[in-house]
């Protein structure tokens, strides 16, 4: 399967990428781990004149922890990510979520950058931004700006990122309390028939202090579920309220019928990976 | 779009071949370079046939273009061991019955070998896992798993006597 042709250019900072993408216009893409982007270039599905590897862009390889502040960015692998303890302590649903991406050779290459901004309902990344309440950065030729990952996704493979920009950073507070990813799929390495990210804390009289649930190709975008996780912080995690909340999360999901399931199939499915999330984030609460 | 120079580090020796951009890694290294060990199967990031280790990662050869890759050192399974000097992987293969066909083997061992690097004493599930983006139709992985094992202990072995 060969793509089809385009130029190759590979700037060294992310000024000249900017500037770049900028100058080539409609035509030019951005190239990250390329394990979206090839995959569709191969297919023709994507027909790009012009690639920018990112690649040389150092300043978009990083980890850092500062403080409760996490900031990563875009161009580190999921490799990098479950390899580094300092994120693992600060925010240890990032390494589970991870490990359940692909497969290792994907991983290897496969970027955190490239997964959310694809916009790719599939990406197990985006549910997890969102349940985080992550900000992106991005930069363009009018500068930088930032923008919630719970406001990012439009539509499948449509997001807030103008084609002009370049999404460089992602930052998040560091969790407390319990964690959960929880993900159905086929095989290792498939795309979710459903999945859940659940940050729960929990308080010293056993209350729910705070909830954050999203869910993973249910929908045409990742999907937060603000009125689930407000119905555990209002009622706590007795079984009527996680049933409420479970129902509630349910009310949002809109999946289609393909080569995962019916519809009817992944409601099923979502509604036990959702479960299984809450107890388990509880659990490690 | 014209052709470009791509310089690459392939199993200790310095290569070079021209290539457009969209041409892909694993075709430079097969069709160019005569380095036949990493196989097509699938051609879609799936079955890991391609799979080579490019600056200490395992990555599919086929999901990579060749320009990417200019610059890095990359080792296929001829880097690995030869036919008068088999690396212990593919010893251990031979001797568990690690495959049938054959045609994923070269990628499961250059996968395999990447997996023992960065963790010498894998379980039995660190093992399926850590292969689970190579896929086998014939062996049922059983015999696979056991090779992987017996490598590492050999490996090991080898490491404390010495």
């Amino acid at each position: 399967m060969i793509t089809g042709s385009f130029d190759y250019h590979q700037p060294g900072t992310l000024q000249e990428a900017v500037a770049l993408l900028a100058k080539l216009g409609d035509g030019a893409r951005v190239l990250a781990g390329g394990h979206s982007l090839i995959p569709t270039m191969k297919l023709r599905l994507a027909m790009p004149e012009h690639l920018i590897d990112l690649q040389a862009v150092r300043e978009l390889k990083k980890i850092q922890v500062t403080g409760a502040e996490v900031c990563i960015g875009a161009m580190t692998t999921q490799a990098e990510l479950i390899a580094s303890d300092e994120l693992h302590r600060a925010a240890p649903i990032v390494r589970e979520t991870s490990l359940q991406i692909a497969d290792p050779q994907v991983r290897y290459l496969g970027t955190i950058g490239g997964n959310v901004a694809n916009g790719d309902p599939g990406n197990d990344m985006p549910a997890l931004m969102q349940c985080l309440d992550a900000t992106f950065v991005l930069s363009g030729p009018d500068g930088e700006r930032s923008v919630q990952a719970r406001e990012f996704y439009e539509a499948a493979y449509f997001t807030a990122r103008d084609d002009l920009e370049i999404l460089t950073e992602i930052r998040f507070a560091a969790t407390s309390g319990g964690y959960a990813y929880e993900k159905q799929k086929r095989k290792i390495g498939d795309y979710a028939t459903a999945a859940a990210a659940v940050l729960l804390g929990k308080g010293a009289d056993g209350s729910c202090e705070q909830a954050s649930i999203a869910l993973t190709n249910l929908a045409d975008t990742p999907l937060y579920c603000e009125a689930a996780s407000a119905q555990l912080v209002e009622n706590g995690l007795t079984e009527p309220s996680v049933d409420a909340a479970v129902a509630s999360a349910m009310s949002q999901i809109d999946p289609v019928d393909d080569n995962r399931g019916p519809a009817e199939f992944k409601r099923h499915v979502a509604a036990i990976i959702l479960r299984r999330a809450i107890q388990q984030a509880w659990a490690r609460a | 779009m014209s052709k470009q120079t791509i310089n690459l580090n392939v199993n200790g020796q310095s290569v070079s071949a021209e290539a457009e951009p969209r041409e892909l890694l694993i075709h430079v290294l097969r069709e160019q370079l005569k380095i036949t060990g990493p196989h097509i199967g699938c051609e879609t990031t799936h079955c890991g046939a391609c799979t080579v280790e490019m600056d200490g990662m395992s990555v599919k050869a086929c999901t990579i273009f060749a320009i990417q890759a200019q610059g890095k050192e990359i080792t296929t399974i001829e880097g690995l061991g030869n036919p008068d000097k088999l690396h212990v992987l593919q010893e251990k293969f031979r001797e568990h019955h690690g495959l049938q066909c054959g045609y994923c083997t070269p990628g499961m061992i250059t996968r395999a070998h990447r997996l023992l690097e960065e963790n010498p004493n894998p379980t039995e599930e660190e093992v399926r896992f850590g292969i689970s983006g190579n896929l086998c139709r014939c062996t049922g992985y059983q015999n696979i798993v056991k090779s992987v094992m017996a490598a590492a202990e050999e490996l090991n072995t080898t490491e404390s006597a010495s």
